[in-house]
């Protein structure tokens, strides 16, 4: 497979704020706590079928892992971390178990994506959720936010993936082509211009662009 | 606000901003580029409103330009923003001084604040 995954770091999301440019414009920015990220695992393809680091993040309270978790990370000899995620990178040589990397793998102008799980809608109708028409509120129209029509009377049936009320949200979001606006290595703290998903506080996965 | 926010903004946060408020009459003095030259423009007038807090505050000056009532808003601590210079305060007792919309002439005034 061809794999492009130069780079990657896990981040919370602690919120956005604006910062100026020189210029007097004005950038939208997302600040993510980002880092530092330990290598815990490598995954290599005489054993698991390919190849990737294993990653753990944030600070863990010590009575919160349990037996085989603590056994996990005393492989890698370090403490605990909260988050475990894999990044298949195409350099897993360049990384040792136990090594530790920050957010100064990025730098300003990088082109990223960002991974989220956007926030939950909860049950939501079609209109907010596929972006359906509404029908007039007034004027006696007795049709307002419904779904509307189900489909043809022929096949006397519904067909599969029809969109219709459901859930909406937390689900696993990418956004593509986001730029490093600020990278702050000694706070490990990346301003990224633009909103990316989740809440406040959510995981999220930084990588470098596929597209650029 | 967030601890992490406030610090990354701090930077960027304008040090000597002159503390003015609603009812105030204002010259901001705002950089404009012409070409490659750069000269500072002077927007003078009433301010109608402040809002927002940190990085993203914002003012709202409104004054009178030959007949036609111009409210020109600006980010407070924008680097195009040279200096904000207070020419007179003004006593109001609200904190949005939209009602001076509907008015004209002698009426959309604000009294000064008298010392005390």
């Amino acid at each position: 497979m061809a794999n492009n995954l130069k780079k990657a770091i896990l981040g919370i999301k602690v919120g956005m704020t604006q910062i100026y440019t020189e210029e007097g414009k004005a950038i939208p920015v997302t600040v993510v706590e980002a880092g530092p990220c330990t290598v815990l695992q490598k995954k290599k393809v005489e054993t698991d079928g390919y190849e990737a680091i294993q990653v753990g993040f944030y600070n863990l309270k010590e009575n919160l892992a349990n037996k085989p978790i603590k056994g996990h990370y005393k492989k890698a000899n370090v403490k605990p971390l909260r988050y475990i995620r894999e990044f298949r990178v195409n350099n897993v040589d360049d990384y040792e178990i136990g090594q530790e990397f920050n957010v100064g793998i990025f730098e300003e102008g990088d082109i990223i994506d960002v991974t989220g799980t956007s926030k939950g809608k909860g049950f939501a109708g079609s209109v907010k959720r596929h972006n359906f028409s509404r029908g007039l509120m007034g004027h006696g129209s007795r049709y307002h936010r419904g779904t509307g029509s189900l489909g043809a009377k022929g096949p006397a049936r519904v067909f599969k993936g029809k969109k219709l009320p459901g859930r909406m949200g937390r689900e696993r979001v990418t956004v593509q082509c986001l730029k490093v606006v600020k990278v702050y290595s000694d706070r490990n703290l990346i301003l990224v211009k633009g909103a990316i998903p989740g809440p406040n506080k959510g995981l999220v996965i930084i990588r470098n662009s596929v597209k650029a | 606000m967030n601890n992490i926010i406030r610090s990354v903004e701090e930077e960027y946060l304008k040090k000597d901003i002159t503390e003015f408020g609603p009812g105030d009459t204002v010259k901001v003095h705002v950089k404009v580029v012409e070409g490659a030259r750069e000269r500072i423009q002077i927007f003078e007038g009433t301010v109608i409103r402040l809002r927002g807090t940190g990085l993203s505050r914002t003012f709202t000056v409104r004054r009178i330009s030959f007949g036609v009532a111009v409210e020109r808003t600006f980010p407070l601590h924008s680097p195009k923003i040279a200096r904000v210079e207070v020419t007179r305060r003004g006593k109001v007792r609200r904190a949005k001084l939209y009602y001076l919309r509907g008015l004209t002439g002698k009426k959309a005034r604000v009294k000064e604040k008298g010392r005390y």
